[in-house]
């Protein structure tokens, strides 16, 4: 574009600025030394230490039981939800009431559901963390499975009907196998907020049931050590898949 | 509690229908209501009540959490939640805005990867990308490396643990969600508005200002409310990049809840967010119909 | 190509472009000429926007020159252009008001308040829409955006105004009143306008003249009445109006005298053309020019498998042996054929056109 030449400098600054840290953190990965601001030279030694390092271990066990857990419920409550919503509602205000949790700031979320967990004595753990992110992962599932239903046509699900398919099974044979990529797509989403949410596990879960990033938190606050660059890498790697399966999945949706 | 078919104004297509919603609403009706409305109803109503001797609350009415929050300290620690969260909130603007105009103008295929590019950071986690800050900022970091290999510096300056440095770690984490909005309302304008506009003898920079700015208002006040909020209220980058020298609202509401276990004080300090919060949203909405129904239609509604 | 206007004000010559490999336009020249109302026909994808687009700046042609008065304009950035365009979807500006829309253009040029004030006033006046200047474009109907897009295209008295498939987006009743309005308009101004379309029948009752194009080349530069009358090509006679359209090969050509056309296994056809012997050509008739007489006194027959009533004539459609499509033939009373009869069709032989029908026809190397 002709005029453009001057807002490249800020469109170049914004793709440095998000990636320089990230590059650093890869690198640092693979240094040899234990001084994380010198390069050495290049060695794998760290990546075996963070699988020996028990408490990223027991974080990383909980936050796979936490967000696997999340994410059936999650798909599960959330499909319901925007079937429901998208039936038998008219006006945006289930819809909206639906979807809040997923803009609600989180530490208004957690202090509202410690407060709520201690009122009730309920014992805190890893099933206080997987209700709390039920909540807004649900939510998500419910926006993109509405966003499916919303792109459907509407004929399908008469046409069944007026074929003598009763309620039941218009829904199991007809409706869910059309809602399966969104509700897939959904279920990554929860899957991987989940695994990543820091703010509300930290507020509702014990101190013997660490998850993942509260592992980490830890860590980084005693202190940085290369290990954290390894499993940071590796965290990355997986983030990477996730988002471009995820992108190869909703190609496929729009294909459909 | 909401377990009746669900809310009002909502009316089922036919009255045998009705029925039906209730195995599709009742179940994820009942989560939220439970776990997302009770608890904030039930965090609000503490914010009248009294602190127990050992945490805890005590059921007894009162203001005071609120006349401590006139305490100059804590009004500081607003006043700085507040400003920090505007400087990032235009910052983000800053960055944000000419990134989305130009992926807007990418061709189809690298607009698609510039876009990924923008998200990849936000789908990794969000203490690694922090710490990854740490390694930057650090006396000994890369950045002071940097500069004082090309001599900008002699010694090396002190960015970790001061409000610059929770800036930038803001920043970094929200930038992403200010590109989205402005992207996908900068994408959704036909671009024979534009064209219209240049037909009619705007230079680009005219086209700019009278059309694809005013136009994407909208888009970018979603950014704002997206960046502000969460800014806002985080407390983790103010403790690792700010070092606990900075001390937002959000710091407070968790040391309270935490540490402190003065809940009902939280309880206010909460109160004081979710209030800014929903007036900026009521703000932002209001603004955003102001430029797409224009003022007239305003008063005519008013008169209705 | 013919151009009959004596000093063009818009000149295209030798006018190329191409996206990647798909090639949008190959070669065309044409002049229009001041205060002419002049269209641009064709089916979607033979190149007629893309033309428009390149005298308005938004595509630059690979090859060629556009001259307006004489000056390149393929050398002027589109927002120094003295060319306005009305936008096929309108393109008013949503966050400002009809008067804010049609004073854009004035204020893009500097123009005073008090000037763009009285200026806007009357060409609002013009348009009728003096007692919307307030509205939003979202609370006025399609014939009214319609107008306030004419309004604020013609606000700068552009040299030429160009106009994108204008009536496309309104309903039949309106479109027809549109139509008569935007001539009127056109006239009154005294403005140069270039309207591209689709739609042959807009084409042929508001323009002076059309050009016909047809895979990014111009097939056929003409009055309405000319193209009618005297299609130049295959497409243009398929085009334009109904017609039937008869394969065959020309006999007698100018060498032999008496001239035909022989449409193998039907008939021989009396027509006056100037191609070769065995030349392939078609023979265009228009339902008017076909007459049904009785079976005997022509030289061919055949049987009426339709009559559709049009109000003052009707349309016959008669099924000829060895024809794949059956001849429609307009009668102006009624009752002149029914369903089942055999009927002769006697072709007016002084109205019929031959045109060329190249074997290789959908290769079109049809630059010249």
């Amino acid at each position: 574009m002709r005029s453009s030449r001057l807002i490249r400098i800020p469109f170049w600054f914004t793709y440095v600025f998000l990636y320089l840290p990230i590059l650093v953190v890869v690198i640092m990965s693979f240094n040899s030394s234990a001084n994380l601001f010198v390069w050495k030279g290049f060695s794998l030694e760290w990546y075996p230490t963070v699988f020996a390092n028990e408490a990223v271990m027991t974080g990383l066990r909980n936050t796979l039981i936490v967000a696997a857990s999340v994410m059936v419920l999650a798909t599960l409550l959330g499909t319901l939800m925007a079937v429901g919503i998208h039936r038998y509602t008219r006006g945006g205000l289930v819809r909206a009431f639906a979807i809040a949790p997923a803009l609600l700031p989180d530490l208004l979320l957690a202090v509202g559901l410690l407060s709520l967990f201690s009122l009730l004595t309920v014992t805190l753990g890893l099933h206080s963390v997987i209700i709390a992110h039920v909540t807004f992962a649900m939510a998500f599932v419910t926006a993109i499975v509405l966003a499916r239903l919303a792109s459907l046509d509407p004929s399908l699900e008469e046409a069944s009907r007026d074929l003598g398919a009763g309620a039941f099974r218009t829904f199991m044979r007809v409706t869910l196998p059309q809602l399966a990529p969104g509700m897939v797509a959904g279920g990554l989403l929860a899957f991987t907020l989940s695994l990543d949410e820091f703010v509300i596990a930290f507020f509702t879960t014990a101190p013997t049931t660490p998850t993942l990033p509260i592992a980490i938190y830890s860590m980084v606050r005693f202190g940085v050590t290369p290990e954290i660059n390894a499993l940071a890498t590796m965290l990355l790697f997986v983030s990477v898949l996730a988002v471009i399966g995820a992108q190869r999945l909703t190609r496929v949706t729009d294909a459909l | 509690m909401a377990t009746q078919s669900p809310t009002p104004g909502v009316v089922p297509r036919g009255a045998r229908r009705g029925w039906a919603a209730l195995p599709f609403l009742t179940p994820g009706t009942l989560v939220l209501a439970l776990f997302v409305a009770v608890p904030l109803l039930l965090v609000t109503s503490y914010a009248f009540f009294e602190r127990g001797r050992f945490g805890g609350v005590v059921y007894t009415f009162t203001l005071d959490n609120f006349v401590r929050l006139a305490d100059p300290l804590y009004l500081n620690v607003i006043a700085t939640s507040i400003g920090t969260a505007l400087i990032v909130t235009v910052l983000a603007v800053a960055l944000g805005y000419p990134t989305a105009l130009v992926i807007v103008r990418l061709p189809p295929k690298w607009r698609t990867i510039a876009l990924i590019a923008v998200l990849l950071p936000f789908w990794t986690n969000f203490l690694i990308r922090t710490y990854a800050w740490i390694l930057l900022l650090n006396n000994a970091g890369w950045i002071n490396q940097g500069l004082q290999a090309v001599g900008i510096i002699d010694e090396p300056l002190k960015m970790l643990y001061t409000q610059p440095a929770v800036i930038i770690g803001l920043l970094y984490m929200y930038l992403p969600l200010m590109v989205l909005p402005l992207y996908s309302s900068l994408s959704s304008q036909d671009a024979q508005l534009t064209e219209a506009a240049t037909n009619l003898g705007s230079n680009p920079f005219r086209v700019f200002r009278t059309i694809t700015l005013p136009l994407s208002v909208p888009g970018l006040l979603t950014g704002c409310v997206f960046v502000f909020v969460p800014a806002m209220s985080n407390f983790v980058i103010p403790e690792l990049l700010g070092g606990g020298k900075t001390v937002l609202i959000g710091n407070l509401i968790r040391d309270q809840f935490l540490k402190a276990r003065d809940w009902p004080f939280g309880a206010a300090l909460a109160l004081v967010l979710t209030i800014l919060l929903i007036a900026l949203i009521f703000a932002q909405q209001s603004a955003s119909r102001r430029v797409i129904e224009g003022p007239r239609e305003r008063k005519v509604k008013r008169d209705a | 190509m013919t151009t009959t206007s004596p000093t063009p004000l818009l000149d295209i010559r030798g006018v190329q472009h191409s996206y990647g490999e798909v090639v949008a336009l190959r070669d065309v020249s044409l002049s229009i000429a001041d205060r002419e109302f002049f269209a641009l026909l064709g089916p979607s994808g033979c190149g007629k926007t893309t033309l428009l687009r390149s005298i308005a700046g938004f595509e630059t042609p690979r090859q060629g020159t556009i001259l307006l008065d004489g000056q390149d304009l393929t050398a002027l950035p589109a927002h120094r252009r003295p060319v306005n365009m009305m936008f096929q979807s309108y393109a008013l500006f949503p966050h400002m008001s009809v008067e804010k829309n049609v004073a854009y253009g004035l204020e893009a040029e500097g123009v005073g308040k008090a000037e763009i004030r009285r200026r806007v006033g009357e060409t609002l006046e013009i348009v009728g829409l003096a007692a919307f200047a307030q509205r939003r474009p979202a609370k006025l109907s399609g014939g009214q955006r319609q107008r306030v897009a004419l309004a604020r295209a013609i606000i700068k008295r552009p040299r030429v105004l160009l106009l994108d498939e204008p009536l496309s987006a309104l309903d039949r009743k309106v479109r027809a009143e549109m139509q008569l309005e935007l001539k009127r308009m056109q006239h009154e101004a005294g403005m140069t306008f270039v309207v591209v379309t689709h739609d042959q029948e807009e084409a042929m009752s508001m323009a002076d003249r059309v050009a016909v194009l047809n895979r990014g080349g111009i097939e056929q530069l003409d009055t309405p009445v000319g193209l009618y009358s005297r299609p130049a090509t295959r497409f243009v006679a398929s085009f334009i109006g109904s017609a039937n359209l008869l394969d065959g090969s020309a006999t007698g050509g100018p060498a032999g005298g008496a001239s035909s056309v022989d449409v193998p296994g039907v008939a021989v056809f009396p027509a006056t053309h100037s191609f070769a012997e065995r030349e392939s050509v078609t023979l265009v008739a228009r339902p008017e020019d076909v007459h049904i007489v009785a079976p005997d006194a022509a030289p061919l027959q055949g049987v009426v498998v339709d009559t559709f009533f049009l109000g003052g004539s009707s349309t016959v459609s008669v099924e000829v042996a060895g024809l794949a499509k059956p001849i429609s033939c307009t009668v102006h009373a009624a009752n002149v054929a029914t369903r089942g009869e055999r009927v002769g069709l006697r072709f007016d032989a002084a109205r019929v056109v031959v045109v060329a029908n190249p074997v290789e026809a959908p290769a079109p190397a049809a630059a010249a």
